[in-house]
């Protein structure tokens, strides 16, 4: 099984260890390039990636852009709040009006979870996931992975926390998703209205409580408190989250000798994570933004790097 | 697809004589090696050219620096295979600019290889001069290029293979001719 002979990447659920670790590897000689003078290799001239994102972003897609330059893509993007989708138009007729302009993929965000599936199933354009509502955010997944294996040297049997709203968090599902191909034990921690029923059916631990859910281990993943998902009042107040959730310098203590500490960005500083831990070097944010560009680039050079008669569907 | 070999062109002691000859007439051409580096193309063409780079270090007594290049994404055929091929490291930890480069292959056919390591390495910089080194010339240029220093010519058929062994990779070295017998 090859990364390169499926259409679409929707998610890290339905792909495999071996895929993964071909997409991992493939992003260190993609960092490599990144770090040249000349940031440009001839290897996608001549490819069309064009992003639409339904929901704000302007990192995801921005990594997107310049990882498809960085191959010699063309990228463009539809800016939605300033399209047709503003008068009505349905996403298929959108997303057909697109494939007519001939891109060979679409990087696509929706609040919606499914959208991409849907889509990947209405277009003969590749479709990569870039975050579908609370279901996946597969590249933000394999940063992450990637940045964890840099720092660590393997994956295998590495001991992760993720901390915060993990019902509302694609990012938290992707990487349990991935991560569990490799063997990490696996915890998630969080008020309990914030961690999703039935989650130990992913072989993940809960924990209510900071200190007992970061004894011992090796990364930590805080999620941004996502102050647009909180419709119901799922927790008191952001003064009590701070109180109780909030990662400090003195909580690595409790984690193993050099565990690092990872976040997807935004940070709301002071809120899921402290400014002191933040700036310290186990922080890793930093270093995740740049693996970001050479994951999506090596993502997008196995979807279009080859012939496409290869490919399953 | 299954091969058979057809015939040894060359074993262990006449890959080290060519690559004694090859070093000489490097050192000579450039009269001497001190502005000299090294780069393979992978994958074998890097043992070569730490091989050569000995080879050089026995003759004036100054090893060049080595490095590997991965031509991958510079190839022109990427669209036409099946799925895309496997990208590794670029391994050149020297600065290019200003160098002679000596560009090392074991074997040089099309020319296609050859052009995408030239497109590579300008990316990496600006050398002074760019040389070719092979162990192995097949024919059947399909681009304007011309190794500078040659093992041995090997007047081939499009059909035939020529596989260069390399201890590093393969175990042993030689070069041997193969065809397809099914």
């Amino acid at each position: 099984m090859r990364f390169d002979r499926r259409k679409d990447l929707l998610g890290l659920r339905d792909i495999t260890r071996e895929e993964i670790e071909v997409i991992l590897g493939t992003a260190i000689p993609m960092k490599d390039i990144i770090r040249r003078d000349v940031k440009k290799v001839p290897a996608l001239r001549g490819k069309g990636v064009i992003t639409v994102f339904y929901e704000n972003s302007t990192r995801t897609r921005t990594s997107f852009e310049l990882a498809g330059k960085y191959l010699s893509a063309d990228t463009s993007n539809l800016a939605v709040s300033t399209s047709s989708v503003q008068k009505g138009e349905s996403l298929k007729d959108t997303i057909k009006t697109i494939e007519m302009m001939g891109p060979d993929v679409l990087v696509m965000r929706h609040s919606c979870s499914g959208a991409p599936h849907y889509v990947a199933r209405n277009t003969t354009m590749r479709v990569i996931n870039a975050g579908d509502g609370i279901n996946e955010h597969p590249t933000q997944a394999l940063l992450d992975m990637y940045s964890i294996r840099e720092r660590k040297g393997t994956l295998e049997g590495l001991k992760v926390a993720i901390v915060g709203d993990i019902l509302h968090s694609r990012v938290a599902r992707s990487n349990i998703f991935g991560l569990s191909k490799f063997g990490c034990e696996l915890r998630v921690i969080g008020p309990s209205t914030l961690i999703p029923p039935g989650i130990d059916k992913l072989g993940v631990k809960a924990y209510a409580n900071l200190e007992s859910g970061l004894k011992g281990v090796d990364v930590i993943n805080v999620l941004r408190i996502q102050k647009e998902r909180q419709h119901g009042a799922l927790f008191p107040s952001i003064d009590e989250y701070r109180e109780l959730y909030m990662i400090r310098p003195e909580h690595l203590a409790l984690a193993a000798d050099d565990a690092i500490v990872l976040h997807p960005g935004p940070m709301n500083r002071g809120i899921e994570i402290s400014t002191e831990l933040a700036e310290s070097p186990r922080c890793i944010v930093n270093e995740q933004v740049s693996n970001g560009v050479a994951v999506r680039m090596a993502i997008l050079y196995l979807m279009l790097g080859g012939g496409r008669d290869e490919i399953a569907g | 697809m299954k091969f058979r070999e057809k015939a040894l062109i060359m074993d262990e002691a006449a890959i080290r004589r060519a690559l004694t000859r090859i070093a000489h007439e490097i050192n000579e051409a450039n009269k001497g090696v001190e502005e000299v580096a090294l780069v393979g193309i992978r994958r074998r063409g890097g043992p070569l050219a730490h091989q050569l780079a000995s080879q050089i270090e026995n003759i004036e007594g100054i090893k060049p620096p080595v490095g590997v290049l991965d031509i991958t994404l510079y190839r022109d055929d990427l669209t036409t295979l099946g799925p895309a091929p496997i990208v590794h490291r670029t391994e050149v930890d020297f600065d290019v600019t200003g160098k002679i480069i000596v560009l090392v292959d074991d074997v040089i056919f099309t020319g296609r290889t050859a052009r995408a390591a030239l497109d590579a390495l300008m990316d990496l910089g600006r050398p002074k001069r760019i040389q070719l080194a092979v162990l192995i010339d097949r024919g059947h240029r399909e681009l304007p290029i011309k190794p500078d220093f040659v093992g041995k010519n090997v007047p081939t058929s499009r059909e035939e293979i020529v596989s260069v062994c390399v201890e590093e990779i393969d175990g042993e070295n030689k070069v041997i001719i193969e065809e397809v017998i099914e």
